[in-house]
């Protein structure tokens, strides 16, 4: 995540703002390089859950766990998500557009909030059922793998509320780079959950 | 990303008041000097480790002072258990490996230098920068507080294999908070291991000077950024593998634990793991980690050799793109740890050729440096000869390797003290006698003084004979069959070699010993050094065209501007043989070329 967010918007800003395009242009580049480098670490990491996953599903007591549906309601929560912060981003185009933008960013927040809640819902479905962390194999992986992801999430959710809480105080040029990379990192909370999905369907 | 990019404007304001200068700081050159620091007090830390490791493989039943009061289980009346051999040992690997080897060559000297030869005022991200810092520190408190819970440090070796170390206090002593200490050590560690390679990659592209192409980077930036990309894909790795062993020690999971485990005379309640999944998890890292402890003291000691010779390297293209090899192929190697761990054979040799494929960069880098050294008038300097020793120490180390690499040798090798004489030289010493150089090399930089030349040189021969003394007999004992990891010999054939192993304890308390030279001369030269000047070494690089100490937005507000690449010497520059990498003036080569 990029650094911008835990900079305090008046000195830095300021500063950069005054500064020719030039610089801002580097200012932007760097964040930027970093979300994605961010990306990739965290990509390398599931990498290595979904690896680990693949070896132990070669094991005996391989059972077969049945997915809670609420989890394909959190999968539309989350994809609804990404449309609205895409929303955001065509509102934020546009001339006087930082209002209706931090609308649709606070739409994003509240939807990635259900989200949330809603795998929440889903463990306390799973334990409804007797299945806890160490019941078998396959619980461990679905409450590891989407704990992992929630916990990713949430530190978008903060990067989204801080983002919709500061964007109309933030200069302009500053402001788009911001939203990119808290727009690349949500963006890839909701593709990673749809791959987690996926492989949790076919290997659990 | 562009070439030559724009500066970025000044990310932090100068700092006030002692916290902010000293203690929370967001300079990357104070961040690089407490990186340095964690790493001198773990060194420290982990080579008096060896030293009562070494004193009770030679005397088993002797009495070691002060011993009783750091673990009264561990070593009653001041004898050390076996068990407790085992946790030093397991602590000597870990801070040696991660807070030594990982923290002095990449995160000190990367931090310090890295902005400042890439025409930077700081890294990309400050505040990231200061967590990491901070964070590894945090790591380091927890892993240091294993010493002091009643049941000690774990005993399962640095490399921590389950089952053994996930079952629990069933394994042993140590075994059940001592592991998780470890674990939970780690795993934070692998977090302030990604923000600071993630720091550093964002600053290489993007924060260079107008001028400065990647091509234009001197050769340690490079092995700097480099080594943050193999670290970011490692430490990705080692993290979810700390989580899952956690999780299978408190949480009842069985990742790595098989069914019907009986240890200490009990069934362990666990079911259908695969021990063999950790080793794989483990390694994924572990092979790449040991280049990430290599490659910075490869840059290192090129740049310095360079410097030192007063000519550029044969091809500083071919380092370049070796690094870059080395780095691609650490992360095909990992098997090779793995070769009697039951995997298929198969596996086996696949993991074989990429490991043998791996020495020809390697091999490549040694011939680039010995042929351009081959004619040099190299000046000898502290600085100058830890880095030929760094040459001697990593192909001594290096060339055993070969025999590891193949698993027909390695069935009989493996876990023996050949390994151990392995990878203490090519990556222990090594590695090592890069920090050394680039300690002796940019010193002067840092502090604005100079360090005794004569107590360099001392330091040097005391510390280049004696490692040789220590490691190389490991290679013979290996061969005759002296198992790694057993804190005394129990087995008779091993009587007739316990010679060479107390030939080999006394090395090492004498080499230890010259370390403290070292640990004097940087205290004392702190305070009472000759004055150094900007540029003590006639180098070009853009540290050399700042002032020492270099001020805290490093060029003083100005932008650098490169105009050419960092190895301009035996040319006819206006200030000598050299060129300085911001100079405009036009490189005349050096007549009689």
């Amino acid at each position: 995540m990029s650094s911008t967010i835990a900079t305090p918007i008046g000195s830095r800003a300021n500063a950069l703002a005054e500064k020719p395009d030039s610089v801002v242009l580097a200012a932007r580049r760097s964040s930027s390089s970093g979300i994605w480098v961010g990306v990739f670490a965290i990509t390398m990491s599931f990498a290595a859950f979904s690896s680990a996953l693949v070896v132990r599903e070669g094991t005996t007591d391989w059972s077969h766990l049945v997915l809670p549906p609420l989890l394909y309601l959190n999968t539309v929560f989350i994809l609804a998500s990404s449309l609205t912060l895409e929303l955001s981003r065509r509102a934020l185009r546009e001339a006087a557009g930082a209002r209706s933008a931090a609308g649709w960013i606070g739409l994003t927040l509240l939807l990635g909030m259900a989200f949330c809640f809603g795998q929440y819902r889903a463990w306390l479905d799973l334990r409804a059922q007797g299945i806890y962390l160490a019941t078998n194999p396959n619980s461990s992986f679905f409450y590891v793998l989407t704990f992992m992801h929630a916990l990713h999430v949430l530190a978008g959710l903060s990067a989204l509320a801080y983002l919709g809480y500061r964007l109309r105080a933030m200069p302009k040029a500053f402001r788009r780079s911001i939203f990119e990379n808290t727009a690349i990192y949500w963006h890839f909370m909701a593709a990673l959950w749809v791959y987690l999905l996926l492989l949790c369907r076919a290997e659990l | 990303m562009q070439e030559g990019s724009v500066q970025e404007a000044h990310v932090h304001a100068p700092p006030e008041g002692f916290i902010r200068k000293y203690v929370f700081s967001l300079d990357h050159k104070v961040i690089g000097k407490q990186y340095y620091a964690l790493a001198l007090v773990a060194v420290f830390t982990g080579m008096i480790l060896s030293w009562l490791m070494r004193l009770h493989m030679v005397w088993p039943n002797a009495k070691i002072p002060l011993l009783e009061m750091l673990s009264k289980n561990g070593a009653p009346g001041g004898i050390m258990t076996p068990e407790y051999y085992l946790s030093l040992l397991t602590m000597h690997g870990t801070l040696m490996v991660f807070f030594v080897l990982t923290n002095a060559p990449f995160a000190a000297f990367g931090n310090y230098f890295l902005p400042i030869q890439i025409g930077a005022e700081d890294m990309a991200f400050p505040r990231f920068n200061m967590m990491s810092f901070w964070t590894t520190f945090a790591a380091w408190v927890v892993l240091m507080l294993a010493f002091f819970i009643p049941d000690g440090p774990p005993i399962a070796g640095w490399t921590e294999y389950t089952p053994l170390s996930a079952v629990g206090k069933d394994a042993g002593p140590g075994m059940a908070w001592g592991a998780s200490l470890w674990g939970i050590s780690i795993a934070i560690f692998c977090v302030a291991s990604l923000l600071g390679a993630l720091n550093f990659i964002a600053t290489t592209l993007d924060l260079r000077a107008k001028g400065m192409t990647l091509m234009r980077m001197p050769l340690c930036t490079w092995a700097w950024f480099v080594t943050s990309c193999i670290a970011l894909l490692a430490f990705a790795v080692l993290f979810p593998a700390c989580i899952l062993l956690i999780l299978d020690r408190h949480a009842g999971t069985s990742f790595f634990i098989p069914s019907g485990l009986v240890i200490s005379d009990r069934v362990q309640p666990h079911a259908g793991g695969s021990p063999l999944l950790w080793q794989h998890l483990f390694w994924f890292f572990g092979h790449p980690e040991v280049y990430i402890a290599i490659l910075p003291s490869m840059g290192i000691v090129s740049h310095i050799l360079i410097n030192s010779m007063r000519k550029p390297l044969l091809s500083a293209k071919v380092v370049i793109y070796s690094m870059m090899s080395i780095g691609f192929l650490s992360y095909m190697v990992w098997g090779h740890h793995m070769f009697v761990s039951g995997m298929n054979p198969m596996s086996s040799l696949a993991f074989s050729f990429p490991t043998l494929t791996i020495t020809i960069p390697a091999t490549v880098l040694t011939l680039v440096w010995l042929g351009s050294l081959y004619g040099s008038n190299i000046q000898i300097n502290s600085a100058s000869l830890f880095s030929l020793g760094f040459i001697s120490m990593f192909v001594a180390g290096g060339v055993s390797g070969f025999f590891l690499a193949q698993p027909s040798i390695d069935i009989y090798l493996h876990a023996t003290y050949f390994v151990v004489g392995h990878f203490h030289l090519v990556m222990g010493v090594a590695s090592l006698f890069g920090v050394f150089a680039g300690t002796y090399f940019w010193f002067p930089k840092m502090t604005g003084r100079m360090m005794s030349e004569t107590l360099g040189k001392l330091h040097f021969w005391i510390t280049f004979i004696g490692a040789y003394c220590i490691f190389m007999p490991f290679h013979y004992l290996g061969l005759i069959g002296n198992v790694r990891r057993y804190q005394s010999f129990v087995d008779d054939f091993m009587a007739p070699y316990l010679g060479w192993h107390k030939f080999v304890t006394i090395a090492a308390l004498i080499t230890g010993a010259g370390q403290f030279l070292f640990l004097f001369n940087l205290i004392y030269s702190r305070f009472k050094g000759k004055p150094a000047p900007e540029n003590p070494w006639n180098a070009t690089s853009l540290e050399w065209s700042i002032p020492s100490p270099p001020p805290w937005n490093n060029f003083g507000g100005r932008h650098p501007i490169v105009y050419h690449d960092p190895y301009q010497y035996g040319v006819n520059g206006s200030k000598g043989d050299f060129v300085m990498q911001d100079s405009a003036e036009q490189v005349v080569p050096a007549s009689g070329d």
